[in-house]
């Protein structure tokens, strides 16, 4: 008995060791109900397999390269997006806000020439404010957010139009960073290999630092050799990704950017109290209030950071498209960044999701607007396909929660 | 540690306090005084207003009028956190557990250990502690809530009421979905409370169970109280009486009948 451990000794513990165990773990997994990027994933493998038939450039090294760059901004407002379902609330404006935040930031720069940083900060500040006013309203008058912030995604739509003024659109200068950034940064061959072991290495090194303390306190841990193969295996794949992405013009800065937010994201969401207490309101608010957590403070912090990061997505395609326009932040970038948030499998009920939704479903919406364009279709087409999509990616949702129901996984 | 020189501080006492829901008077003009190292039974029939009582210890409704103090110091009981920071534990009848969250993520809820770095091994460690304590029949304390029977939510809403040090435990019904073994655990450890100098307010239906453990029992009858007993003294007759409000009720109606 004692050299069980601690959280195996159950004798109802269906204990699967080893490889075969973890594939038959998973398998479980799914039947319940649990299906965690499964479904995405098998969507991406569908998607790409019809693109490449229809036109053998989609899965080329030049188009995945600049696929992922596309992915960047508006993966960015989907993060933000992620964590408001999760406390099972909806954020209508961040396309405004995003187009709002790129036009202050291109008056400022360019208009009034001022310091790059200065013009920056205060962009993400004005989304920082906006969530910060969805918060107060939220939680002092308690009308929806649905409804707040559909007010916020016409108001703020105004706002751009008012602070671009008269010329509508204004260019930023191409050798500005932030264009720069947007446009022209790859990192280097060697810095991409070099990234893919030190990020592999550190998994390893966290995994071996958590499994031995773990061991110390007699729980059950993974083993060193399903650790080192896990870490293999990533380094692997990222190296064959950065090896394949740099035949052509290697991987960008901005999609480097964007994947350090949803992996900082990640970490605060799985392993800091502020992420648990995202869960908790999210799966039941009043068990949350009476376990002592300031409710009202998790939505706000929600909504700033749902707001914020629809400034830097703003941010960022002001530097894509080198110029705020009239027309930023508007038509389907709203939508698109929900759907991705839900396509990567966020649920629209509350309390369940990640952050490596955001990437995941950008991935697949990204993936279709590129075939599409390859194919010359226009964006009757496109539009049609990525409503057709989300259904698809709700409906999985609503089934997967049936099922959950029933398999007890809440 | 004496349980003789704790028992004379008073931990809570409660005056004159009324709660409405509407049109219905849940509570009007309760009185209650526990002191430490003491277990006080409150009892009362099917909507009589014990949850309605906790609820307001618990920081989750306030009361309309009345007096709440601990440790002789009046205090306003505005919010769940404010409640726990006095010291305050509560099972709540409705278990009030977060379903999508792991066994261990639902005892640490708002109390977890190293914030910005979430200490999960050792709370890893003092959940399987508590479920030991417990004898709760738990498989693992990394599968969610949802995934757990009546009885094992019980036990770890239970478990949850233990951590952080608080001065007064309130259990609303708390073996009601308990099997014997962990019924028989849940009154040991209240008695194993009582003896480290918390006062614990145990609400239960079960007569056997209170006078097991109990040193006093409140009975509240229509929102109002109906009597305080001293468990010694005192007959289950008088005890039902109070809650039923007459001596002649079903339940010594149904004694008279079997013993004919
Ligand atoms: N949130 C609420 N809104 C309206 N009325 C309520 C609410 N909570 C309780 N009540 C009313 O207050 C009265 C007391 O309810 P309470 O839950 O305190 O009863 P109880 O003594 O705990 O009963 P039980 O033994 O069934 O748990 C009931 O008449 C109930 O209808
Ligand atoms: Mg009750």
């Amino acid at each position: 008995m004692s050299a069980q451990p601690t959280d195996l000794q159950d004798e109802r513990l269906i204990i699967n060791a080893g490889l075969s165990g973890a594939i038959k773990k998973s398998r479980d997994r799914i039947k319940s109900g649990d299906l965690g990027n499964l479904p995405v994933i098998i969507g991406l493998f569908i998607i790409s397999t019809i693109f490449q038939m229809l036109n053998p450039f989609f899965l080329s090294s030049a188009n995945l390269s600049n696929l992922l760059m596309e992915c960047a901004a508006v993966g960015v407002l989907a993060l933000g997006i992620v964590l408001v379902l999760l406390v099972g609330e909806i954020d209508l404006s961040v396309g405004s806000m995003s187009g709002l935040s790129a036009a202050i930031f291109a008056v400022q720069f360019v208009r009034n020439g001022l310091p790059l940083a200065f013009c920056i900060l205060l962009s993400i500040a004005a989304g920082a404010f906006i969530g910060w006013l969805y918060g107060q309203i939220y939680n002092r008058i308690g009308v929806p957010a649905f409804v707040i912030t559909l007010a916020g995604l016409l108001g703020f739509l105004g706002l751009q139009l008012f602070v671009l003024g008269a010329t509508g659109t204004i260019n930023l200068p191409f050798e500005s960073p932030l264009v720069q950034f947007g446009q022209q940064a790859y990192i280097g061959h060697t810095l991409s290999y070099i990234l893919a072991v030190a990020v592999s290495l550190l998994r390893f090194g966290l995994g071996y630092y958590s499994a031995a303390t773990r061991r110390k306190a007699e729980l059950s841990a993974p083993s060193l050799t399903s650790l080192a193969m896990q870490s293999g295996f990533m380094a692997a794949a990222l190296g064959t990704i950065a090896w394949y992405l740099n035949k052509s013009r290697g991987v960008g800065w901005m999609f480097v950017f964007f994947i350090a937010l949803v992996v900082i994201m990640d970490y605060a969401l799985r392993r800091t109290s502020w992420g648990n207490s995202v869960f908790a309101v999210g799966g039941n608010r009043e068990a949350a209030r009476r376990a002592g957590i300031n409710v009202k403070g998790i939505y706000t912090s929600v909504f700033i950071l749902c707001s914020t990061l629809g400034a830097i997505g703003g941010l960022l395609a002001a530097g894509r498209l080198a110029a705020a326009a009239q027309s930023s932040g508007t038509g389907d970038v709203n939508l698109n960044a929900i759907a991705a948030a839900v396509i990567g499998g966020t649920s629209l009920f509350g309390g369940r999701g990640s952050a490596y939704a955001a990437p995941l479903g950008m991935i697949v919406i990204a993936s279709i607007s590129s075939g599409l364009t390859l194919m010359n279709l226009n964006s009757s087409i496109r539009y049609m396909v990525t409503g057709g999509i989300v259904l698809l990616a709700v409906s999985v949702d609503a089934v997967a929660r049936r099922s959950r129901t029933s398999h007890g996984r809440g | 540690m004496s349980s003789q020189t704790l028992t004379s501080e008073t931990v809570l006492s409660l005056q004159n306090v009324s709660k409405n829901f509407g049109a219905v008077a849940a509570l009007t003009d309760v009185e209650l005084d526990i002191k430490a190292g003491e277990v006080v039974a409150l009892v009362g029939d099917n909507g009589a207003g014990k949850s309605t009582l906790v609820k307001i210890l618990a920081g989750v409704h306030p009361q309309d009028v009345g007096v709440v103090k601990i440790a002789g110091k009046e205090v306003h009981l505005g919010s769940p956190a404010e409640s726990i920071k006095h010291g305050i534990a509560t099972v709540f009848q409705d278990l009030a557990l977060c379903d999508n969250l792991d066994v261990v993520q639902n005892l640490f809820l708002g109390r977890q250990l190293r914030a910005h770095r979430l200490d999960e091994v050792t709370m890893e460690t003092t959940a399987w502690d508590l479920i030991r304590q417990l004898r709760a029949k738990i498989p693992s304390v990394r599968i969610p809530i949802a995934s757990l029977s009546g009885g094992q939510r019980q036990s770890v809403a239970i478990a949850r009421s233990l951590l952080g040090n608080p001065k007064l435990i309130m259990l609303d019904e708390p073996t009601a979905a308990l099997g014997v073994a962990q019924t028989a655990e849940v009154l040991n450890l209240i008695e194993r409370l009582r003896d480290r100098g918390l006062a614990v307010i145990l609400i239960s239906h079960n007569m056997d169970d209170i006078f097991a453990v109990s040193d006093r029992i409140a009975v509240l009858r229509l929102g109002r109280n109906n009597g305080m007993f001293n468990a010694k003294d005192t007959s289950r007759k008088e005890v039902i009486e109070a809650i039923t409000g007459s001596v002649d009720n079903a339940v010594t109606q149904r004694a008279e009948a079997h013993s004919k």
